[in-house]
Order: structure tokens, then C-alpha cells, then sequence
């Protein structure tokens, strides 16, 4: 075991104080969102005719889009505030980082530890979707890890953001101004061929358009080799990339 | 046998050879920017020392403190710590140290045991032999009863003895306090300062620094006065008041207004006198005599206190400031 997989244990030992609450909104969430919009506005969707989605019910449409976007959300959450706050708040990051704890161990406990709540939070998600029909099988199951992976995407860059904040306050930007638009307009509720042509090409720029994409097709069991290739490709530039700047920034914070 | 008991057997007797330092700086700079921190400081901490920074805040003593803990990195100058170069072996040195900082830094989410726990897991100790330690180190700091309870509610000197709790998991060489006791009532400093001397008792090397000179006075055999970033004093606090004080100081207050009136009259009593905004020093080797000496010149003193020379006046004649702004 590695001095990084302490940093998962320790928010493992956080996490189990907390895990009833969260992963019964873990369950409710999907419930909710399938329940009320797949199947009761899916519903209206459908009625135009099956053409309009190629032929797939709103509700299959619907759940790897969600699926994505959950990943997304719960990724930004759980590098924003609480990386912020083990620097700035609580200063935990300076007492891990008096022990033999690099950065670098410090950097890569973290991501293990978002690996692991992600996929906590993704499979109920799956879970759920595969109980209400919407998940072709097995190939669906794929979609976990490219949801987790999505998640990553979002991970890595927001930790480097986090830890150059002083104070919460940009945070709620990064919500209303980054991560409620990416939830609407990446792909999630409706195809990205309705967005105006010169928006159109900002979404590639996202991990969630490509999460979105490679899920869809993964949960809808019309995968094309080439196209998932290139998302998955997109995806982990994402992570490493982000993994990069985080490096940078968690160094110039904490090592002065 | 405990590690507590452990740290006996390597006590220096007194008399025995001078082993090599524990830590070694030579020309020490921390620099942030433009803004030097520290400035080229020389000091030598010896195992078994107890060793103290003592200085107002902004003098630099938190940024020594960083980086002989390896967490800061030296901008020039020469460090050893354990006789390892911090540069190189930063995770090595950390493994064998003990670092109280000043902010408790503990985890609100955890109880007071899981915080020790999860501390030793990342020195690498077993689940078992980290509990069994915790146990053990919760009972040394008076915490036995609190051990299955979050930390949030406990009170700041409890706070305090389990971060000190916490700095032994490891059972470290070398203990680094940064102002182990500011902000606490007396009652949790004397606690502290005993657990402290404990400590010291079973041979573990403390390095702390602090603003409090009666901090100093109990727990250091040897300090370093920093002020803007440099030592300006080294010594045991009796050869730094030997060397930079009269035996003792009379203090005299007088009534509002009274003080900016003498103008010269009290000059010549004693060896020096120190005019403060609120009080005059009498710095002589008789306290009482110099006293007399000012009722003699026919000025009326609202109240005088004769006592002993301290670090406070050390330090006020090495910087013409007082410690506690």
C-alpha cells in the first residue's frame, strides 16, 4: 500500500460517519430524475415519434446523460469546498504534509479517494437506471467507468482552481456560471445538434460532452470503436492535464 | 516497556562528550519574494536540548520552524536536521519528527482517538499499534475520557494536548512546538508546560518558539532571541539576563501625566533607566536602593515594584521593544 492510499483511508474513516445520508441520496436522486423526467416528461417526448432520438426512448436517452452529469456534480462538489477547506480552514493538508506525505502522495491519495466515491455514487446511479429499463445489458455496464472517469475530468482541473482560493466565494461562480449550464447544455437532455452551430463546438471543450457521448452510446449498445476511442482519449487529457495544474498549485500553496 | 519510558535510556549524563547536533544551520534564509523572513541565522540544537525561539511575532520564528520541519523549503543557507539534508531527505526526516504547529490543524470530523489513529497510519504504524499508542498518549495528555468524542467541542487547551498527543505518534527524535501555549488560560498552560517538561525529562528534544519570555524561562535550557528576522541573542535565559540586564529592575508607575513632567530627573539612578509608554524601568543591581534613590530626588512614584531581571528586559534592551505588543 502506498503513503496516498492513507489519504483515501483517512476519508474513508470521514466517509463512514456520513455514508447512510449520502447514499440514500445517492438512490433518490436517480429515482427522482428517471422517475419524472424520463418516464412522466419522457413521455410527451416520445409521442413525436421515436425518429427524433434515432429510434430510442426518451428515458435510454435520458440515463447516461444524467449519469454523466451526476459524476460531473459530484466531482465539483467534492473538490471545491472540501479541498478549500483541509487548506484554509482546517489546515489538515499541513499537518498530513508533517508526516513522510509528499504532494505528490497527498495529490494521488485524493484522486483514489474521488475514484472511489465516485464509483459509489455512479453505480447507484447505474443501479437505478438498469432497474428502471433504461441500460442496455452488459455492454451498459461500461458506462461506470467512463462516468467515474468523466468525474475525474472535473476533478483534477476544479482541485488545481481550489487550491489557489483564499475564501469560498468564486466557488458558487464555478456552479451557476460553469457546471448548471455544462448540466443542461452538454449533450444531457436533449442531442447537441439543437444548440446553435457556434455553441456547438464550446461543449467539445468539456468532459462532459465526451462522458455524456461515450455513455449514451455504451448504455444504448451502439458503440462505434473510433468515435469512443476519441472520447475516452478527451477524458483522460482532461484528467492528466488537470492532474498537472493541481501538482502546480497544491505545491505552490502548501510547500512555502 | 512504553515508548514514554523508552526515551530514558538515551538521556545525556551530564559531562558525557558533545554528540553531533541534532540540527545545524548555517546561514539560514527564508526568503517570500522580496520579504526575507529570516535572515542568514547560525544556531546548533543538541540532543536532549531544550531549545527556544524567542521573539516577537513577524520575527521570523514560525518560518525557522517550517523549515526545519521539511515542509518549507531552505532559500539559501545550509540546514541539517538528524544529520539529513531537508532538501533531499524531507520524508525520511519527517518519519522521525514530532511538529505541534500553530493552528491545531486537528480533524472536527473524527473523534479524538481516529485523529491519532489515522495520524499514525500515515507514519506508516500498523491499525493496532497505532490505537494501542493513541491509548497510551491520550492518557499521558489527561484525555483518556474524551478519547471516543469529536473534537469540535473540546476546549482549546484540550485542543492543545492532543495535538501534543498527536506530535508523539510517532514516538519522535526531535519535538517542534510553534507557540505551544498562545491563547491558552494558565490553568492549560501549566498543564502543557508540565507534559512538556515530562517529555523533556525522558529525553526527547524540544525545539519550541514562543512570545511568552516566562515560557522561555521554564522550559528552555538554551534560546535564541530573533528579532526582524535575526538573532540578536543566544544563551541560557540566566547567562542572557546575566549578560543583557541589571540583577533586578524597580518599576515605577506614576499617575497620568506625571511621567512626561520628570524630564531628566530621574537620570543616573541605577545602571539605565527604560522610559515605556505606561511605566519607568530602574534597571540596578539593588532594586530597593534605586528606589530610594528616586524618593530621595523628591519624586513620588504611584507604586513601586522591585523584582528580577527577566527575558521581557533582555529583550527590551536588545530592541527597545516589548515582546507582547
Amino acid at each position: 500500500m502506498t503513503v496516498g492510499a492513507r489519504v483515501l483511508e483517512h476519508n474513508l474513516m470521514v466517509y463512514r460517519r456520513v455514508w447512510h445520508g449520502s447514499v440514500l441520496g445517492s438512490l433518490l436522486s436517480p429515482v427522482l430524475f428517471l422517475a419524472a423526467m424520463g418516464i412522466g416528461l419522457g413521455g410527451y417526448v416520445n409521442r413525436g415519434g421515436a425518429g427524433a432520438l434515432g429510434g430510442v426512448s426518451y428515458l435510454a436517452f435520458l440515463a447516461p446523460g444524467l449519469l454523466a452529469a451526476q459524476a460531473m456534480q459530484t466531482a465539483a462538489f467534492e473538490t471545491t469546498y472540501p479541498i478549500m477547506g483541509k487548506i484554509v480552514w482546517d489546515k489538515l493538508y499541513d499537518a498530513m504534509l508533517a508526516t513522510p506525505l509528499t504532494v505528490r502522495d497527498l495529490l494521488a491519495g485524493e484522486l483514489e479517494w474521488l475514484v472511489v466515491r465516485l464509483t459509489i455514487v455512479c453505480s447507484a446511479f447505474l443501479g437505478v437506471a438498469i432497474v428502471f429499463g433504461a441500460v442496455r445489458l452488459p455492454l451498459g455496464l461500461l458506462a461506470l467507468p467512463v462516468a467515474v472517469l468523466t468525474g475525474l475530468g472535473f476533478a483534477a482541473p476544479i482541485m488545481a482552481f481550489s487550491a489557489t482560493q483564499r475564501q469560498d466565494s468564486a466557488f458558487n461562480v464555478i456552479f451557476r456560471f460553469g457546471i448548471t449550464p455544462l448540466f443542461l447544455l452538454s449533450g444531457t437532455f436533449f442531442p447537441l445538434d439543437r444548440l446553435p452551430a457556434v455553441i456547438q463546438p464550446l461543449a467539445y471543450l468539456t468532459p462532459l460532452y465526451h462522458g455524456v457521448a461515450l455513455a449514451r452510446a455504451l448504455t444504448l449498445g451502439s458503440i462505434d470503436p473510433a468515435g469512443a476511442a476519441g472520447h475516452v482519449a478527451a477524458l483522460v487529457a482532461f484528467v492528466a492535464g488537470g492532474w498537472v495544474l493541481a501538482a502546480i498549485s497544491f505545491r505552490r500553496r502548501l510547500v512555502v | 516497556m512504553s515508548h514514554l519510558d523508552a526515551h530514558a535510556a538515551v538521556v545525556p549524563s551530564a559531562g558525557a562528550p558533545a554528540r553531533p547536533p541534532l540540527i545545524e544551520a548555517r546561514a539560514l534564509t527564508k526568503r517570500f519574494g522580496s520579504f526575507t523572513a529570516v535572515d542568514a541565522i547560525d544556531f546548533d540544537v543538541a540532543p536532549g536540548e531544550a531549545f527556544g525561539f524567542l521573539g516577537p511575532n513577524g520575527a521570523g520564528k514560525t518560518s525557522a520552524m517550517r523549515m526545519i520541519g521539511c515542509v518549507s523549503p531552505v532559500t539559501s543557507g545550509s540546514l541539517r536536521v538528524l544529520g539529513l539534508d531537508p532538501r533531499r531527505d524531507g520524508p525520511r526526516i519527517r518519519a522521525r519528527l514530532g511538529v505541534v504547529p500553530q493552528a491545531d490543524s486537528l480533524d472536527m470530523e473524527l473523534t479524538v482517538r481516529e485523529n491519532l489513529l489515522i495520524y499514525g497510519r500515515y507514519f506508516d504504524l500498523s491499525r493496532r499499534e497505532a490505537l494501542r499508542r493513541a491509548d497510551e498518549l491520550l492518557d499521558f495528555v489527561q484525555l483518556g475520557d474524551r478519547a471516543g468524542d469529536r473534537v469540535e467541542p473540546l476546549s482549546g487547551g484540550m485542543k492543545r494536548r492532543l495535538t501534543i498527543a498527536r506530535s508523539l505518534i510517532n514516538e519522535p527524535d526531535l519535538l517542534l512546538l510553534d507557540e505551544p501555549t498562545t491563547g491558552l488560560d494558565p490553568q492549560a498552560r501549566h498543564l502543557l508546560w508540565d507534559r512538556l517538561y515530562r517529555l523533556k525529562q525522558r529525553g526527547v528534544t524540544l525545539v519550541l518558539t514562543t512570545h511568552y519570555m516566562d515560557e522561555a524561562e521554564q522550559l528552555c535550557d538554551r534560546l535564541v532571541v530573533m528579532d526582524k528576522a535575526r538573532i540578536v541573542a543566544e544563551g541560557s535565559p540566566r547567562d542572557l539576563i546575566e549578560r543583557h540586564s541589571s540583577r533586578e529592575v524597580a518599576e515605577l508607575r506614576f499617575a497620568p501625566g506625571v511621567q512626561e513632567s520628570l524630564d531628566g530627573r530621574l537620570d543616573g539612578l541605577g545602571d539605565r533607566v527604560e522610559w515605556l509608554p505606561d511605566r519607568v524601568l530602574l534597571y540596578a543591581e539593588d532594586g530597593e536602593a534605586a528606589a530610594e534613590g528616586v524618593r530621595a530626588r523628591g519624586v513620588r512614584p504611584e507604586s513601586v515594584l522591585v523584582r528580577r531581571s527577566s527575558l521581557e528586559d533582555v529583550f527590551l534592551r536588545l530592541t527597545g521593544r516589548s515582546l507582547v505588543d
